[in-house]
């Protein structure tokens, strides 16, 4: 991996920030994006932007090509069996709602379980909340283990016949904790319920492929993978998403409209109401051939050496805790504290050396209260960072350290 | 190395409330609680105010958060403990002035809040900055709209 090539094909990264150098490691917000990306949604904007679906003239054809094509390099890069398993959304936030409130609604009744876990996102965690408080079913939590992992023996504990829908992340955004999503997905197999698959942090970061680990759906957000905001994908096993119901109505999902009744179109359009994220698609499927020309083993390579050469360094500052599993079972996410001081005054100190990092809840209020913190500061690595941004985030959290030290 | 930015965010005033926050606690016969947390940061105070007769007899604070919000939070019960209610508006008002870096003319004391001025040149802290104070504004109109 050609570090500098790479570096080079994202703009943003060359600045300076409060007259520093830029050290960005928040890409588990959002990832920056390379110049492929931009100028794709700048060609799609200047010139074919059309409607999809739509006219007969050569920019709509071009539009709905582009549209679809991209459809199919999601496919393909997630390894679905078909396009038509391949939704477009908004984000994963908006697929995660997709799954809760048209087959979650519909399926469970009281008496019925859903299972989740601790270090869940609020985005898997409040669309069950809700669907829980719609059908009557019960909300259960598999605990975590002392180092933030999840044990399949907690899993085996967790589920039971009554379980319906487990919904769980394969890379917690706080811990970096890899899931063995294959192993508990055949748990859930085994006790009737489908799973459910929260792809955020996964699907930018690793090879993925929804037909081996055979999960039911599976959500992912395009924005931190390189790709636009506001576009994501819901992934679901075509007999499941045959039957279940749109949940938004209106132009490009119809097949027929009557006074009073209308039909739907067929896979995957009946969950596309209105005009779709045109340029977030195309801008998508970008990102994926910039993401494969390089490869996800490489980038899951570089990103594991980055993590683990940062552990090593962080752990060596006295009374810094960091949390979450060693380097070995770890994406390249690093959620820390410095004995004290609040995490969003080491957030402002780092940023006025120029390094950009995440302080707060990291929308995951259940994982704090089980961390037993208000919040902690997070640094997240992508294909672009280097030992030297770990270096320089090193250096300032020393920093941090020693101006809390000197003004107390 | 030089921390002139932080410097001005982090004066030894503020320090000193974040080390040493006066009024911190819960006030037993008060006839206000106000909640306030920052739900994008995880911050959270509780106020516990006395309020008679259009005065702020006694004020006390309870919370969690970073140096600013709890210096903050300080820094306001001290200033307005004892004033009335409508001195403390104005004080509010000032203070949301100040830590926006807009100018600003007051005949009234301001204690120690002039330190937070810095807070404006970091406007992602703005927010924790006015937590307490907006706890206050909310306390004082829940109170006079019943």
């Amino acid at each position: 991996m050609d570090i500098h090539s790479i570096r080079s094909q994202f703009p943003i990264l060359d600045q300076s920030v409060n007259d520093h150098p830029l050290v960005y490691l928040d890409s588990a917000a959002t990832s920056q994006k390379p110049t492929s990306v931009i100028n794709t949604v700048n060609q799609y904007y200047q010139e074919y932007n059309s409607n999809v679906h739509r006219g007969v003239h050569t920019l709509g054809t071009k539009a709905t090509d582009a549209y679809e094509a991209a459809r199919e390099k999601v496919r393909n890069f997630i390894h679905a069996k078909s396009t038509q398993e391949i939704i477009f959304t908004r984000g994963t936030t908006t697929a995660l709602n997709t799954v809760a409130a048209s087959y979650g609604r519909v399926n469970l009744k009281a008496g019925d379980e859903i299972v989740i876990s601790y270090m869940e996102h609020h985005s898997n965690i409040i669309p069950w909340q809700q669907v829980a408080k719609y059908t009557g079913a019960t909300l259960k939590y598999i605990p975590l283990t002392e180092d933030g992992t999840i044990s399949l023996e907690d899993v085996r504990n967790t589920i039971t016949n009554q379980t319906k829908i487990v919904s769980l992340t394969y890379i917690s955004n706080v811990l970096g904790t890899i899931n063995p999503i294959k192993e508990i997905t055949k748990i859930a197999h085994e006790h009737g319920a489908i799973m459910v698959v929260d792809g955020a942090q996964s699907t930018p970061h690793m090879k993925v492929d929804v037909t081996d680990l055979d999960c039911d759906f599976y959500a992912f957000s395009g924005h931190k993978m390189c790709g636009p905001t506001g576009m994501g994908v819901l992934y679901g096993k075509q007999h499941l998403l045959e039957q279940m119901e749109p949940i938004e109505f209106g132009g490009e999902m119809i097949d027929f409209v009557n006074l009073y009744d209308s039909t739907w179109k067929e896979l995957p359009w009946k969950f596309e109401a209105g005009t779709p994220i045109i340029a977030g698609a195309i801008g998508l499927g970008a990102a994926i051939d910039f993401l494969e020309t390089i490869g996800l083993d490489a980038i899951h390579k570089h990103e594991h050496e980055l993590v683990g050469y940062a552990m090593e360094k962080v752990s060596s500052i006295e009374g810094v805790t960091i949390y979450g599993p060693s380097a070995e079972n770890r994406a390249g996410v690093l959620t820390f504290n410095i004995e004290g001081v609040h995490p969003h005054d080491v957030a402002t100190v780092l940023d006025t050396e120029g390094i950009a990092v995440r302080a707060g809840h990291h929308c995951a209020q259940p994982l704090m209260k089980w961390l037993n913190v208000s919040a902690t500061a997070r640094a997240s690595f992508y294909l672009y960072n280097t030992k030297e941004d770990v270096d320089r985030f090193v250096e300032g959290l020393v920093i941090s350290k020693e101006f809390f030290h000197n003004v107390f | 190395m030089s921390f002139n930015n932080l410097d001005a965010l982090y004066r030894q005033v503020i320090m000193d409330h974040y080390k040493k926050p006066r009024n911190k606690g819960i006030l037993e016969d008060g006839n206000l609680v106000i909640d306030m947390n920052n739900p994008t940061c995880g911050d959270r105070i509780r106020l516990t105010m006395k309020e008679e007769d259009g005065k702020i007899v006694d004020v006390k604070f309870e919370g969690e958060g970073c140096s600013i919000s709890m210096a903050s939070a300080s820094m306001m019960t001290q200033l307005v403990k004892g004033k009335d209610v409508k001195t403390a508006m104005e004080l509010s008002k000032t203070f949301s002035q100040i830590v926006q870096g807009k100018e600003y003319t007051t005949d009234l004391d301001l204690g120690d809040i002039e330190a937070l001025q810095g807070v404006s040149k970091f406007p992602a802290r703005i927010k924790c900055a006015t937590l307490a104070w907006k706890g206050l504004e909310k306390g004082i109109h829940d109170k006079h709209s019943m």
